[in-house]
């Protein structure tokens, strides 16, 4: 799904590229890649309603797939992840967590690329708001786990979360509470939400806060369950090390090279906004 | 057997121009063969006469398609094929085939939607476009004329497309097979 509506909307901007290559070799492979884009206004006028069907159908898309995932925890029976609130929760911090990475990526592409004309600070300004609504969001829904799990009168429930806070790992929540709901209210300050080095900053911090909150969710609620004779600390393998420098090579290998071969600005959108043909462009 | 194809291009630099130009041409009794843009350009369809694209009906129903798919899936596995005792639970639940049925609808509506587009605008990797201007995917507009398909005098349309605006007048022709 989000492949499909990636790759449409790539398609008019592999043309370009295939009508501007300078070498056989990659004016057949843009060629293959533009799939025979010829910009007719038929094909235009059906690739809006597709553009648009598909946006449709990808909202609701992002609230079903944190919720399912959320919901994979919030069915078992372990406490701290059997809890009510986590499909809001997740969604929140699903385009919390989304918005700080898409930041900390486009600031470095933006600059590289020379994009200021196109991303200006006011983009990153609505950025950094949506990073405090949700931010917040996330830090009521951290609030309202200590408060249900204290009200529940559960034992398990109380024990779980008074330890995730002030236990063994109480460094990993107060990272997370830190980074996730204390930092991003820096961003009411104008002048920091304006300025790219804070913005920056804020970002990584966002995306350490939000590693932090999956390890406390799992490792803390894991760690200590309900026999005793089974508590332990968690210890990373070097294959645990392993698998997550690896993530962090794929996903940096793939960003890369599609920086390197593929649009990172949408073209034809840009075009039909900026008026480059239409009156006000003179 | 080769057949020509002869085309008169008028290449547009401003969409408002090549708007009014569309009126004009048409009522002056032109056929256009089809406008090329770098961009979607708004209210062109209505002005060259064009429906409105149907895809999103095809949408929905590969939707439906979806929905009862997963909904036939999920009955014939839990209530027909392996019913399964789980604390007194119905065979059938149907608030846990929720996700499912949502995530078929949503995929083959998205797909299904997509591959049409793709075949009635003959979008394919393997695809040999007729490229009238190079300069189509950047910033200028190509009105194409065929000529096979208007008595009108070659120079006539040349000066009608003049008239109304266009930067350049050019001729193309393809060899098709």
């Amino acid at each position: 799904m989000s492949l499909i509506f990636w790759y449409i909307g790539l398609i008019p901007d592999f043309a370009t590229i295939r009508d501007r290559a300078k070498n056989k070799i990659s004016k057949s492979i843009y060629g293959a890649l533009s799939f025979g884009w010829d910009g007719a206004t038929k094909t235009w006028s059906r690739y809006e309603t597709v553009a648009l069907v598909l946006a449709g159908l990808a909202t609701p898309l992002v609230l079903s797939v944190h919720t399912i995932v959320s919901m994979d925890f919030a069915t078992s029976v372990i406490p701290g992840w059997h809890t009510t609130i986590f499909p809001p929760y997740f969604v929140a911090g699903a385009i919390f967590s989304g918005f700080a990475m898409v930041l900390t990526l486009m600031i470095v592409t933006r600059k590289v690329y020379k994009l200021e004309d196109y991303i200006t600070i006011q983009h990153l300004e609505m950025m950094n708001i949506v990073i405090i609504i949700t931010g917040s969001i996330v830090g009521v829904a951290y609030l309202t786990e200590l408060f249900i799990a204290w009200y529940s009168g559960v034992e398990a429930e109380q024990y779980a979360f008074l330890n995730r806070a002030t236990g063994p790992y109480w460094w990993a929540y107060a990272a997370m509470m830190t980074c996730n709901v204390v930092s991003p209210q820096l961003f009411w300050f104008k002048k920091i939400r304006t300025n790219i080095a804070a913005t920056f900053v804020l970002s990584i911090v966002v995306n350490i806060g939000m590693w932090f909150e999956r390890f406390v969710i799992i490792v803390t609620s894991l760690h200590r369950d309900f026999l005793p004779s089974s508590w332990a600390m968690f210890y990373p393998t070097f294959v645990d090390v392993g698998v997550y420098v690896f993530t962090f090579g794929l996903f940096f290998t793939c960003f890369f090279l599609f920086a390197k071969f593929f649009p990172v600005i949408n073209m034809a959108e840009v075009k039909s906004i900026i008026n480059t043909t239409g009156e006000k462009a003179k | 057997m080769m057949s020509n194809t002869k085309f008169i291009l008028g290449v547009y630099e401003d969409e408002d121009i090549l708007l009014s130009a569309i009126t004009n041409i048409r009522t002056a009794g032109v056929k256009i063969h089809e406008v090329y843009s770098p961009f979607p350009v708004h209210g062109i369809d209505d002005v060259l006469g064009y429906k409105r694209s149907k895809l999103s009906i095809v949408a929905f129903l590969f939707g439906v398609l979806g929905t009862s798919l997963a909904l036939t899936m999920q009955i014939g596995m839990m209530g027909v094929d392996w019913p399964m005792i789980i604390g007194g639970k119905d065979f059938i639940p149907y608030p846990s085939f929720v996700p499912v049925i949502f995530e078929l609808t949503v995929l083959l509506a998205a797909y299904g939607m997509c591959f049409t587009f793709f075949i009635v605008s003959d979008l394919k990797p393997w695809a040999k476009p007729r490229i009238f201007d190079f300069r189509i995917t950047d910033d200028k507009h190509v009105m194409a004329i065929d000529l096979d398909q208007n008595k009108i005098d070659v120079a006539k349309i040349d000066q009608i497309l003049k008239d109304n605006g266009a930067s350049e007048v050019n001729k193309k022709t393809f060899d098709e097979a």
